[in-house]
């Protein structure tokens, strides 16, 4: 009855990942329900701090996918994108922020099947880690108090 | 110094620059920064080793920028830290006189931010065994440890912003923290909101930070924060080759090459 459910977010491009989450659907390919998918125009505009806000707001995992390397849409997005998540994850790996919890992948409008592989496989990682209390312990500090 | 008085003076005297930004008498032992305009109140000038503030940080300040053309003290962080903002084209070879100081406190003079380069490429940035020694510690904790670590340590913050407001390249007029609509970041003295300002100030300043340690020297409660950028500092160098600023190099996160190895992304 209570078994784990873990809350993923993902962070997907317009151009590539989110079109391709949409061919996993038109193609009927099933897959883990557990993840609340967030369209942006290229993940050149995932700023950190939305990632952050997840964990913050309760979330066990995150997901960031965008197009190919060669493949952006507004031809470097990710490129940047790509830099910043190396300084960014880190950074976070000094702060004991599990890095385990962010998967960050490539996924193409054509690989339907890829998409539905990913969330797989990070619900199972999540499953596995269980969920993220040291983080909400921190975040929830105040209502905390405020039970007492 | 003498020959830093005399030059600052003659340099107001000619009406080359407006004001010295130097550093002079604080209170107790300390030292301040201040702002000659006239040439008897140079003699006030003073260096030495108590002078660790970073002066670079008041070249982007408006209310500095209306005193007129500034002449400024600089020692080898000023350097960097001036030598980072001409990368990022917030200042000019004609919008400043810099007084250059050497490790061994002798004056030197730059024309251009090129001589800065060409002067620091035997001044490197060096972290400190000690400091490679706390991080690598650190990055060994095991996962949840080192969360608990950070908590605490980031626990006395207050957000006086005082690591901000020493920074030299935090020279943004309107910061994500003074957003609230949405409210980013928290206000309050909150473990989320600290470890949320902390990695914020800490990736915004990721591949730019010259190491200068103004942040930690201005935090009341010495949180270890400069921990966080000289380990960014590292992995910059790990991932992205040298660090340190270059006229010829573009900031780490605002350039990228195609080929750029990593091996997380699936």
């Amino acid at each position: 009855m209570n078994e784990f459910e873990p809350k993923i977010i993902a962070f997907v491009c317009n151009w590539c990942t989110y079109a391709g989450a949409d061919l996993t659907g038109t193609s009927r390919i099933k897959y883990a329900q557990n993840v609340k998918i967030v369209r942006f125009p290229c993940t050149g505009r995932i700023d950190f701090m939305l990632l952050l806000k997840s964990f913050g707001e309760g979330a066990d995992g995150i997901i960031v996918s965008g197009c190919h390397p060669n493949d952006c849409h507004y031809t470097s997005g990710n490129f940047h994108a790509r830099r910043r998540w190396i300084m960014f994850r880190g950074l976070l790996d000094l702060l004991g922020i599990d890095i385990r919890r962010i998967q960050y992948s490539w996924v193409s409008a054509a690989e339907g099947a890829k998409w539905a592989d990913i969330v797989n496989s990070t619900v199972n990682t999540i499953r596995e880690l269980g969920p993220y209390t040291d983080y909400e312990k921190v975040a929830g500090y105040l209502e905390k108090e405020a039970k007492l | 110094m003498n020959e830093l008085i005399k030059s600052a003076a003659a340099l107001l005297e000619s009406n080359a620059v407006q004001v010295v930004i130097g550093y002079g008498k604080g209170s107790a032992s300390r030292t301040r920064a201040i702002f000659v305009t006239n040439v008897t109140d140079c003699e006030k000038l003073i260096f030495d080793s108590r002078c660790v503030q970073n002066l670079a940080v008041y070249l982007t300040k408006q209310e500095i920028k209306k005193l007129g053309k500034p002449a400024i003290v600089a020692p080898i962080p000023v350097l960097r830290s001036i030598l980072q903002l001409a990368v990022e084209n917030q200042i000019t070879e004609n919008d400043l006189v810099i007084l250059g100081i050497t490790p061994e406190s002798e004056l030197i003079n730059f024309e251009t931010f090129a001589s800065i380069e060409t002067f620091l490429a035997t001044h490197r940035i060096a972290i400190d065994e000690k400091y490679q020694e706390i991080i690598s510690k650190i990055k060994n904790m095991p996962v949840a440890e080192r969360f608990a670590y950070w908590v605490k340590e980031l626990e006395p913050c207050f957000k006086c912003y005082a690591c901000r407001a020493a920074c030299p390249l935090c020279y943004c007029t309107r910061c994500t923290v003074e957003d609230n609509q949405p409210q980013w970041i928290s206000v309050a003295a909150h473990p989320l909101g600290n470890l949320e300002w902390h990695i914020m100030r800490a990736m915004h300043l990721a591949g730019r930070c010259t190491d200068c340690e103004a942040c930690y020297n201005a935090c009341p409660m010495a949180i270890p924060i400069n921990l966080l950028t000289k380990s960014m500092l590292q992995d910059v160098a790990e991932n992205f080759g040298s660090y340190g600023p270059s006229l010829d190099k573009e900031n780490t996160l605002s350039s990228f090459k195609p080929d750029d190895k990593e091996s997380f992304i699936r």
